[in-house]
């Protein structure tokens, strides 16, 4: 099964889904989706310097993605800037950096598709082992902090003084943010993979009573776009990368939908007790 | 309390510098097992820098602070924005920082009136509801000192005072420490055993009833003070505070506004420009959410 090239493409995206959907309800919950989308973009700088340096693009884009965000926690403090303009400013001069090094470099062709989408069909054996050894590990890590890290990520303020480690597990969680942009770069591009951070965590949450179900549930809806993408582009010979980001975005549809029909009763409630 | 009770939290020249400014300097606080401290001031007079520096959630550039780590902190802190993507009960909300048994959590939410919103969203409660709620979770933590800033705001009145008194109680009850942010001096002074008058700097501190008596304190709430007056004189006919709400006072508060505005001299001068209390007497007694920031 693993010799075929679509069984890869599933296996690798299923687990890139699976780690993608629990760190992608933080991205939502702490409002930070431009955050990830500035980290990804920044992944190409990695590549570059990682081609540059000789180095396993993995390491390189690890690198970078991790320097990005600790440079936003430093730079979240300078007065006179909004957040939005900083991330803007990584966001996109990184991404023009790892451009032009690249060109300047002359040591590969750029292909604008496979930096926006990735190549999930050109996964091998040795990509399917990391992705999963890694994404193992971050399933593993988030589990330990997530206490901490969900009380930080409701009041900070809270959290800290009630002695939960508040800023060591913000650190931690960047950190992890940075290897899941690492190992799925490649597979997946900047596109696919914040929209797996970003689609499932918002259709999940339509369903999830809990923040923990919330998780569970945002990887699941991940794995479903992904299968669900994947089959649509065998089936119409469409690209990959897109038919799964589409395939997301049609879940979630789906879910505003049914999420419409389900609270409508609840609605007249919920104006009633609003009224302080 | 008394004097050797186990000081919680102790701050010495306590000092924040932002953006070109001191916003406090110079505080020196102490809260002790079993002692109430209340901070009272005027609108940006540092009453939540100051704790949120004792807390260690602001690096103090002058001063130290000791204690806070060394024992069980419950914290209610003035706000709170919780994304609605976060789906979030208040039962769950109720062990955000710990676990906590659910009759244990139910208890705590019924003293503070929420338990049948133990299964609500945190994001549909209005703002006195998440006030009962976080003091309920601060309640069910069993801290060794509760910090509670504003802990009432958005309340309306009568579940003021009852809140107020249960604050008191659980103190009575489990000796912990409170620190706690008012701007109603007279509401807090009944449990109060010290006030801290801030304006950047202690302006003055003591019992309540010497810091309404003090000269410094008059100077700061010049024109509050005279409307405290207002409330002893309108005490017979359900009292109209300048806030805008209405409250039956407590005759040994009033008594001692009252010695207090003797010899402040506030009597009558400042009646053309505050009017306060004759401005929001139309106010019901549910607006009260926001009013009490308008000073």
């Amino acid at each position: 099964m693993m010799d075929s090239f679509f069984a890869r493409a599933l296996i690798a995206g299923i687990a890139i889904a699976a780690m993608a959907g629990p760190l992608g309800c933080f991205v939502v919950w702490r409002r930070m989706a431009y955050f990830g989308d500035t980290m990804a973009h920044s992944g190409l700088l990695g590549v570059a310097l990682a081609l540059l340096f000789n180095l396993n693009p993995v390491v390189g884009v690890f690198a970078v993605a991790a320097a990005v965000s600790f440079a936003m926690l430093a730079l979240e403090k300078a007065p006179g800037l909004s957040t939005d303009s900083v991330l803007g400013i990584l966001s996109h001069s990184t991404l023009a950096a790892g451009l032009v090094l690249i060109a300047l470099t002359g040591l590969a062709r750029l292909d604008l598709h496979g930096l926006l989408f990735g190549d999930i069909l050109a996964a091998s054996k040795t990509d399917i082992l990391i992705t999963y050894l890694g994404g193992a590990g971050i399933l593993l890590i988030l589990i330990l902090i997530w206490r901490p890290l969900l009380a930080g990520t409701v009041s900070p303020d809270i959290a800290e003084s009630e002695s939960m480690p508040t800023r060591r597990v913000r650190m931690i969680f960047m950190l992890i943010m940075a290897l899941v942009i690492a190992l799925a770069m490649k597979l997946t591009g900047v596109v696919l993979l914040t929209s797996l951070l970003i689609i499932p965590a918002a259709t999940a949450r339509r369903f999830a009573p809990t923040p923990e179900l919330m998780a569970v549930l945002a990887a699941f809806v991940g794995i479903a776009a992904v299968v669900g993408g994947l089959y649509t582009s065998l089936w119409l010979d469409t690209p990959s990368g897109p038919s799964i980001v589409l395939a997301a975005a049609v879940l979630f549809l789906a879910s505003l939908a049914a999420g419409a029909i389900r609270t409508l009763p609840n609605r007249h409630r919920m104006e009633g007790r609003d009224n302080d | 309390m008394t004097e050797n009770a186990r000081v919680l939290l102790a701050t010495t020249n306590l000092g924040v510098f932002r953006h070109g400014r001191w916003l406090i300097r110079g505080i020196d606080l102490t809260v002790r097992a079993g002692e109430i401290v209340t901070l009272i001031g005027p609108n940006g007079s540092g009453k939540t820098t100051t704790v949120r520096a004792a807390l260690g959630l602001l690096k103090p550039d002058e001063g130290t602070v000791h204690g806070a780590g060394q024992c069980r902190i419950g914290y209610v802190p003035q706000k709170l924005m919780i994304d609605r993507s976060l789906p979030l009960s208040v039962m769950r909300f109720m062990r955000l920082t710990g676990p906590l048994p659910k009759s244990e959590a139910i208890a705590a939410l019924g003293e503070t009136g929420t338990a049948h919103l133990a299964n609500a969203a945190v994001q549909d409660l209005s703002g006195g509801e998440f006030q009962r709620v976080m003091l309920a979770r601060a309640f069910a933590r069993k801290p060794d000192l509760l910090v509670l800033d504003e802990p009432v705001q958005g309340v309306d009145f009568t579940g003021e005072e009852a809140l107020y008194r249960l604050i008191g109680e659980f103190r009575d009850r489990t000796g912990c420490g409170i620190l706690m942010i008012s701007h109603d001096l007279h509401v807090v002074m009944a449990a109060t055993n010290t006030v801290i008058c801030l304006n950047g700097h202690v302006c003055c501190s003591g019992s309540p009833h010497s810091v309404a008596a003090s000269p410094d304190y008059a100077k700061l709430f010049g024109p509050q003070v005279s409307d405290t007056m207002a409330i002893y004189q309108h005490r017979h006919d359900h009292t109209h505070l300048p806030d805008g709400r209405v409250r039956h006072s407590d005759g040994t508060i009033c008594d001692n506004h009252h010695s207090h505005g003797d010899h402040c001299d506030h009597g009558g001068e400042h009646g053309g420009e505050h009017g306060g209390p004759d401005d929001h007497r139309g106010l019901s007694e549910t607006e009260t959410v926001t009013s009490g920031d308008g000073r």
